[in-house]
């Protein structure tokens, strides 16, 4: 009797706990937001998730998703493949059928993986895999999924527009490469090889580094190699606190050479180059440019800013993501991933920035226009500086979105 | 190439001593209490924090007196109100403590400080190159790194064996029963020394925050590296503290320069390249690559082959 009153409890907590969930979603549409909040990501993966936040607080003031709301669900992955996939299997129990994340090729492959394998087995109930920011090519190549979308420009696509910049530079002869031993920075380096073979032979590669992610406090040995090998450009895909770091170090040792960066501009990034005093010398290659001369990319800039005490738009490209999640699920009149996602498939916009773009059907990879920018003192009608340094990011070369196209391997199981 | 060799030389010297700063607290109140402090790197951090924070306020040299004031006063009451009541359940308990306060602290950071970067920066009065070596220029930062550090190992060793309160601590570190029974207050001995011991990491954390980063991971990242040091040292050996220090921040900080792989020393030799997968990977992994694991290599031979480190005595 008293095992059947218990498994009766059992069943009726069970009921309960599951309909709660689903009662929930019928309101609010939710995304969960899989990034490194703790650890030594925590300072990028915050930054992502107030602009996530802002930008679903954004949509909600604009009429929300097909009328419901849009809601930002965070998961700290502390940066490690294991604990995203548990944070993923949380965030999909929990109902949440869109998933966002950017930081860490190696994690955004988990995801990717987890997520195909999932909707295969689990027809009805499909999950959407929306990445801002993981840049390694096999995402959208070999690895590819129908399920996946990247707004970001892959790191090829990025290195043929950085390449293409440093072709027209004749006054640069040495390059050091210097990258995060993971996939990413090790494609960043194989890919930065060959196009620089392939476009100006004349270039002497003079270091080609690798050093452990987020790991390394004191970048001076590094540099000090750097200087030892003559180079006048480096070229590194390094982000967070690497980036920050080893120009700070650079800046100590008086090293006077052009950066060629991805991703120079995040935080604590420009801090360290206007320490560093080298103006116009650390390029970085964007989505989008906060002193672009595009008004309405200036103003989303400008409340963007206001509403978060000065932090600067990292992420136009989750902007894109957003507006055009909203677009799609308008379009299907649903938020069933299955209709997002056919929607979503092959989708034509104006980018963030200006400018044509879409999100190619082959391999769902974003192409968009990409922008050259360098860091140093503003002109006129150039209203946004970085982190109080009272330098901004300016626009020194624009590649069209058609212009970034590259091949890809993609041969992706289309649902039927 | 000499060059390289000499900025490595400053650069590795530096590392060290920054670490000898704080694994000298470390080995002292392992050698004195039998604790092996997990929070000692928190409070290097807390260090960094106080420092930046206070900095803020009233500028950079009140800070570099004041924050490790205040950070070896919690060092005190940590010891005086937490270890000291642990300490009745034995060693795991203590161990257990300590760990957990590492974790409080670090929350309690984000919480306060959040998790970026604190922009934390070298004051303006020591913002200039020192001096050029070969084409390099030395921050005047750096080398008021190096002196600050140089100075309190000299101050520490003169205090630990030319005055009345270091023959008293020597003794209470191997006859704790003794030097009671002589009538000194052993528990205050111990709390002076925690107290000081976090103070020593606080001043490596208000003089390497602006250099490096000041972030609420800065523990994590630099703890693991300081039980190497005292590992490698010799626990509860200040001179094998020392050495050691200077022994990793050079190894790490030449290591890293080396381009040298398998590929270069057995190819050099005529032994082709395995055909591919795993193999070919180690193969061509250089020196510098592995620099960052290279500490820990040197932790796991220590502990196989000298297991009570370079310079200590302590029986296992």
């Amino acid at each position: 009797m008293t095992s059947r009153l218990r498994t009766m409890l059992f069943a009726t907590a069970a009921a309960v706990a599951a309909s709660l969930p689903a009662a929930a979603a019928e309101d609010t549409v939710k995304i969960a937001y899989i990034d490194p909040l703790s650890g030594g990501g925590a300072s990028i993966g915050e930054v992502g998730l107030k602009t996530f936040q802002y930008l679903a607080d954004w949509t909600n003031a604009h009429g929300g998703i097909v009328g419901r709301k849009l809601e930002v669900v965070a998961y700290d992955n502390k940066l490690n493949a294991q604990e995203t996939l548990v944070q993923l299997q949380k965030a999909i129990d929990g109902g949440i059928r869109f998933i966002t994340q950017g930081n860490g090729s190696a994690f955004a492959a988990a995801i990717e993986d987890f997520v195909q394998k999932y909707n295969e087995r689990n027809p009805g109930k499909e999950v959407l895999f929306f990445n801002y920011a993981a840049v390694d090519p096999v995402l959208t190549n070999d690895k590819c999924s129908y399920w996946h979308f990247r707004w970001d420009a892959n790191s090829d696509i990025k290195m043929t527009a950085l390449t293409n910049y440093i072709q027209t530079r004749p006054s640069i002869k040495k390059v050091y490469l210097i990258n995060q031993d993971y996939s990413f920075g090790q494609s960043v380096r194989a890919e930065a090889r060959k196009m620089l073979n392939a476009k100006r032979p004349d270039i002497e590669i003079v270091g080609d580094e690798v050093h452990p992610l987020l790991k390394v406090t004191d970048f001076s040995p590094y540099v000090a190699k750097i200087k030892a090998s003559g180079a006048d450009s480096v070229i590194t895909g390094n982000w967070g606190q690497d980036i920050a770091l080893l120009i700070k170090a650079s800046a100590d040792a008086g090293l006077q050479v052009d950066w060629y960066t991805y991703y120079a501009g995040g935080t604590g990034g420009p801090t360290a180059i206007k320490q560093a005093n080298v103006p116009d010398r650390v390029f970085a290659i964007l989505e989008g440019v906060a002193n672009a001369p595009y008004a309405p990319a200036q103003e989303f800039e400008k409340a963007f800013r206001a509403k978060l005490n000065g932090l600067t738009l990292f992420y136009p490209r989750a902007v894109n993501e957003i507006r055009m999640f909203v677009q799609a699920a308008e379009e299907a009149k649903s938020v069933d991933p299955v209709k997002v996602a056919a929607k979503l498939d092959g989708m034509k916009v104006t980018a963030y920035n200006g400018g044509d773009a879409f999100m190619r059907a082959d391999d769902h990879q974003f192409f968009q226009p990409m922008y050259i920018a360098d860091l140093g003192p503003l002109g006129k009608d150039q209203p946004f500086e970085e982190e109080g340094t009272g330098w901004g990011w300016k626009v020194q070369g624009t590649v069209s979105a058609q212009d970034t196209v590259l091949p890809t391997s993609c041969k992706m199981n289309r649902p039927s | 190439m000499l060059e390289l060799v000499t900025i490595s030389t400053l650069n590795g010297v530096l590392y060290g001593m920054l670490l000898f700063l704080m694994a000298s607290g470390l080995t002292l109140i392992f050698s004195m209490m039998g604790v092996l402090n997990f929070a000692h790197a928190s409070f290097y951090m807390l260090g960094a924090f106080f420092g930046f924070q206070i900095s803020q306020l009233v500028g950079f040299w009140p800070a570099f007196v004041v924050a490790p004031v205040l950070v070896g006063g919690i060092g005190a009451l940590v010891e005086r109100y937490g270890l000291r009541h642990v300490h009745r359940h034995g060693p795991v308990a203590e161990l257990l403590f300590t760990f957990g306060l590492a974790f409080v602290i670090e929350e309690v950071v984000q919480m306060i400080w959040g998790k970026g970067p604190a922009d934390y920066r070298v004051p303006a009065s020591l913002d200039f190159s020192a001096f050029t070596v070969f084409s390099t220029n030395y921050p005047a930062y750096k080398m008021f790194e190096l002196l600050t550090a140089v100075a309190i190992f000299v101050v520490l060793f003169a205090v630990l064996t030319r005055t009345r309160i270091g023959l008293i601590i020597q003794a209470a570190l191997t006859h704790a029963d003794m030097v009671a029974m002589l009538g000194h207050n052993v528990p205050r001995v111990f709390m002076l020394v925690f107290g000081v011991g976090t103070a020593l990491a606080a001043i490596a954390g208000v003089i390497a925050g602006p250099a490096l980063v000041t972030q609420s991971n800065m523990a994590g990242i630099l703890g693991p590296i300081l039980f190497v040091v005292v590992v490698v040292g010799g626990l509860g050996s200040l001179a094998g503290a020392f050495v050691a220090s200077l022994l990793i921040g050079l190894v790490q900080t030449f290591a890293v320069s080396v381009n040298l792989s398998v590929a270069d020393v057995l190819g050099g030799v005529g032994v082709a390249p395995p055909a591919g997968g795993i193999l070919l990977d180690i193969w061509n992994v250089t020196v510098a690559q592995i620099a960052p694991i290279i500490p820990y290599l040197l932790l796991v031979l220590i502990l196989i082959f000298r297991p009570t480190g370079l310079l200590g005595t302590r029986e296992q």
